[in-house]
């Protein structure tokens, strides 16, 4: 166990310390999520203004929830982009090599994915913050809020860490980023899932992702609704994908014996 | 038979000057050629801002609703962006083109030959327009095919169509002069989130006079794709707007001039022949 | 045009903003129909005079001529006259050999018929007929200069600039594009200027060769002359018995320069040639003194770059390529050469 924490906080380390140091990485990292605040809840306030439209802590507030679980997804998806540069580079044969604990490293780039959206959701906050935004929770279900991002992390992590490894390649990028993309604007992104009409309604009833985006919103304007449907399908793909990534790392392990 | 190389030193091989015509024809040839072999390309900057357009078309449609809404189908206020967004891909591959011919020295192989640098700016240039043409036939027929109608009739989508291969071409040369500023791939890639980023700050998704927060709507009053995008939704939308096609001609024009301009200042010194 | 050279360079100068002259003065003559070979360690400024006699990058001072035009006033007709295959393959991957040179061919001015004709021709030049159509991506190395070199030649040029021609290249590839050259040369009166950081390249191909260093030409002529110039060939004994070693100075110092060597063995030059060895032999037996072995060592270039530079060429530029490239494949004049360390 100690082994495991060891290799966990190693591997954790670096990709922490490798976002910080590397301008080109971080710079994106904390822009874009800023950007799609500025855009949604700037630039289309006056969605609110569509008859039926109800959320009681304004425009800001419901965009800041999605822009603030998908910077937690897209973090996620980084790391695996990080993996896969690490197979390129030849850095993760030594890995393997050296880590006494190989499943360590999963969770050490998982913990690495967390450490490194913890300044983009800070700066995010922050930043809504000082937009104005009404924040109508209570300290519990403030910190729900944050729960909902940190698992959404851990998923968008476990998966892209475990598609990387299964593609060991810096090319999987696209194929990492782009289920994560769509799946997320699928759902009630601009209005409320009542407001949406045609194939999206539909599509958006089913996306797993809708249940936290709109526990996420509740959480924030103290009017909770569907937390723990959030919580149990997250923490239920957390548990899917980190078979998954388990058995990434197995095919990798394979791949490097030869 | 062993053809003779030598036979050339004293005869007929001497070099003549290829007209500018042709010289244009040649490497346009080539440009297209290129873009022709590499469907990867291709494939991903169509399909992207068809994608964006499915879910966008579908999720903002409650924007109709807004008092003053200027439609009741958001898919025809919407249909203007991809032809923008395409544009924006097609100026990033004719500069990425461009800058690894400059990378690989194979603009200086050219360089060897008597060939203008106007002809190699427009040649260039010729595999961009295909792709812009292309790709904005493509996006009409989607949109019609989406259910978006022209309240200009025929004639109105084949303005539009115009329209869209002019900013195509514009946005190229865009993407052509960063290459010979730059002379390297990542540095025209480099330009991408902000190309992506101003398209964003403008009238993409709610008209002008419909933007609550004045900061916005200020930057987006200032920002010319506003205005390219007002002209190509004007056409679907309101008819024959002769104020909004003459501002967004104008637009795309001044940026065609300008990047040409500095285009063909930059390829001079490219190419520093003496 | 006769007596004219075809290139004449007189104090050429090139300067970059940042650092030291990359050219730094330097006067050369090369004479229709002969092979230039300017040898040089990477970073001596090789590759920039290329750029500078082709026109592709304008002196800071100094004038040129080549094919009797001035590459500053005349640039165009320069060109015309002139082919280059320059350091980058600088090759397009995703179009083919034939529509490389089709393209080439256009942009050169050749009508639609000469096009085609010429095209074939030189394909089958430089043995690229069966894979004229097949994407240059696909090409090994050795294909990827052949390629280069027929550009070059698309528009029968009578001056072929080739800028380090086999670098990178197998040992097969390196000796056909060698045997190419030389047949250019020999056959059809081309005039090359060929620059290479090999020795061995130069040695075997050139008419006369130019030893450039920092932006200076340190030594120019003939190979021959050049090795010849520093001293004749040299011998080196080793005695059976290391005591002999006194013994043996003694006796080999009256041939010439003399010096023992930490192995216990002595080298002496001989300015009388090769000749001399048999009477050392004889000389040694008379006097009873038992040799191990006795080696004949040739000057090489990579003496003359030492005495005129006091370091050895391979290995000795910025971002020194790997010098055991130039010792493969066996060359003459290279008889008992001693291997050298890395």
């Amino acid at each position: 166990m100690i082994r495991f924490a060891n290799v966990a906080r190693a591997v954790a380390w670096r990709s922490i310390h490798n976002t910080l140091v590397n301008p080109a990485i971080l710079v994106p990292s904390i822009v874009f999520p800023l950007f799609f605040l500025i855009a949604f809840a700037g630039g289309l306030s006056r969605i609110s203004d569509v008859p039926n439209f109800h959320y009681a802590s304004g425009y800001t507030a419901f965009q800041f929830v999605f822009v603030f679980l998908q910077s937690a997804a897209f973090g996620g998806v980084f790391t695996g982009f990080a993996v896969a540069r690490d197979f390129d580079s030849g850095f993760a044969r030594r890995l393997m090599l050296s880590a006494p604990r190989r499943s360590g490293i999963i969770a050490g780039y998982t913990l690495g994915a967390l450490g490194r959206w913890a300044l983009t959701g800070t700066v995010v906050t922050v930043a809504a913050l000082i937009a104005g935004m009404n924040v109508d929770g209570n300290g519990v279900q403030l910190v729900g809020l944050l729960g909902l991002g940190i698992a959404m992390n851990l998923v968008a992590a476990l998966w892209a860490v475990g598609l990387a490894m299964f593609l060991r390649t810096e090319q999987a990028g696209a194929l990492i980023q782009m289920p994560v993309f769509v799946l997320l604007f699928l759902a009630p992104v601009y209005v409320p899932l009542s407001l949406l009409t045609g194939w999206i309604h539909d599509v958006a009833n089913l996306n797993p992702v809708t249940p936290v985006l709109e526990a996420g919103r509740g959480l924030l304007a103290g009017s909770p609704a569907k937390v723990a449907i959030a919580f149990v399908g997250l923490i239920g793909a957390a548990l899917a994908l980190a078979a998954f990534a388990r058995r990434g790392l197995a095919s990798a392990e394979r791949a490097g014996a030869r | 038979m062993a053809v003779d190389i030598a036979a050339g030193h004293h005869a007929d091989v001497a070099p003549g000057t290829a007209s500018i015509v042709e010289q244009t024809l040649a490497v346009a040839r080539r440009a297209v050629v290129r873009t022709s072999r590499q469907r990867g390309l291709i494939i991903f900057p169509m399909v992207f801002p068809l994608i964006l357009f499915a879910i966008n078309g579908s999720a903002l449609s409650p924007a109709t609703r807004i008092p003053g809404f200027p439609t009741h189908n958001y898919r025809d206020f919407l249909i203007a962006m991809p032809f923008v967004q395409g544009a924006m891909f097609v100026s990033i591959t004719a500069g990425v083109d461009l800058a690894r011919d400059i990378e690989s020295g194979f603009l200086n192989r050219l360089a060897m030959t008597p060939v203008r640098g106007e002809a190699l700016l427009i040649g260039q240039l010729g595999g961009a327009l295909v792709l812009g043409v292309i790709q904005g036939l493509v996006y009409l027929l989607v949109g019609v095919a989406a259910g978006v109608s022209f309240a200009s009739g025929v004639g109105g989508a084949l303005v539009l169509l115009a329209l869209s291969i002019l900013i195509s071409f514009a946005f190229a040369s865009l993407g052509v002069l960063l290459a010979l500023r730059f002379g390297t791939g990542e540095a025209v890639q480099g330009i991408f989130p902000l190309l992506f980023v101003t398209i964003f700050l403008s009238s993409s998704s709610l008209p002008r006079n419909l933007i609550k927060s004045t900061w916005f709507r200020d930057v987006a009053t200032y920002n010319p794709v506003s205005y390219l995008l007002e002209a190509l939704r004007s056409l679907v939308i309101t008819g024959w707007d002769a104020r909004a096609l003459a501002l967004g001609f104008g637009f795309a024009l001044a940026l065609l001039v300008i990047a040409l301009g500095l285009a063909q200042a930059a390829m001079r010194s490219r190419l520093a022949r003496t | 045009m006769s007596g004219e050279q075809a290139i004449q360079v007189e104090k050429l100068v090139r300067e970059f903003r940042k650092g030291p002259r990359a050219v730094d003065g330097i006067d050369l003559a090369v004479s229709p129909g002969e092979i230039y070979g300017f040898l040089g360690p990477n970073g001596a400024g090789k590759s920039t005079t290329v750029l500078m006699l082709t026109t592709l990058l304008p002196p800071t001072s100094g004038r040129a001529t080549v094919g009797g035009f001035d590459i500053v006033k005349q640039g165009a007709q320069v060109r015309a006259a002139i082919g280059a295959a320059l350091q980058e393959a600088a090759l397009d991957a995703i179009l083919t050999g034939r529509e490389h040179l089709m393209l080439q061919a256009t942009l050169q001015g050749l009508s639609g018929a000469e096009r085609r004709s010429r095209t074939t021709a030189l394909l089958e030049r430089v043995g690229l007929n069966e894979a004229a159509d097949r994407r240059v991506g696909g090409y090994s190395g050795g294909m990827k200069r052949r390629l280069d070199l027929a550009l070059a030649l698309v528009h029968s040029p009578r001056i072929l600039f080739l800028d380090e021609p086999t670098t990178g290249l197998d040992p097969q590839s390196r000796s056909a594009l060698w045997e190419e050259v030389a047949r250019l040369a020999r056959e059809e009166g081309m005039t090359v200027f060929l620059t290479t950081q090999y020795l061995e390249e130069a040695d075997v191909l050139a008419d006369r060769i130019g030893i450039i260093d920092h932006g200076h030409i340190v030594a120019e002529g003939t190979p021959a002359k050049l090795k010849a110039d520093i001293g004749g060939p040299s011998v080196e004994v080793t005695p059976t018995e290391r005591d002999d070693g006194g013994r043996l100075a003694e006796l080999l110092t009256a041939f010439g320069e003399m010096r023992r060597n930490g192995n216990g063995s002595v080298t002496v030059q001989l300015p009388g040639g090769e000749a001399e060895l048999a009477e050392i032999v004889r000389v040694l037996d008379r006097a009873e003194l038992h040799v191990e072995t006795l080696q004949l060592h040739q000057p090489s270039l990579d003496d003359v770059f030492l005495a005129q530079t006091g370091r050895k060429l391979e290995g000795s530029g910025d971002g020194a390529q790997n010098g055991s490239e130039a010792s493969a494949g066996s060359s003459p004049g290279r008889r008992g050469r001693r291997r050298r360390g890395r």
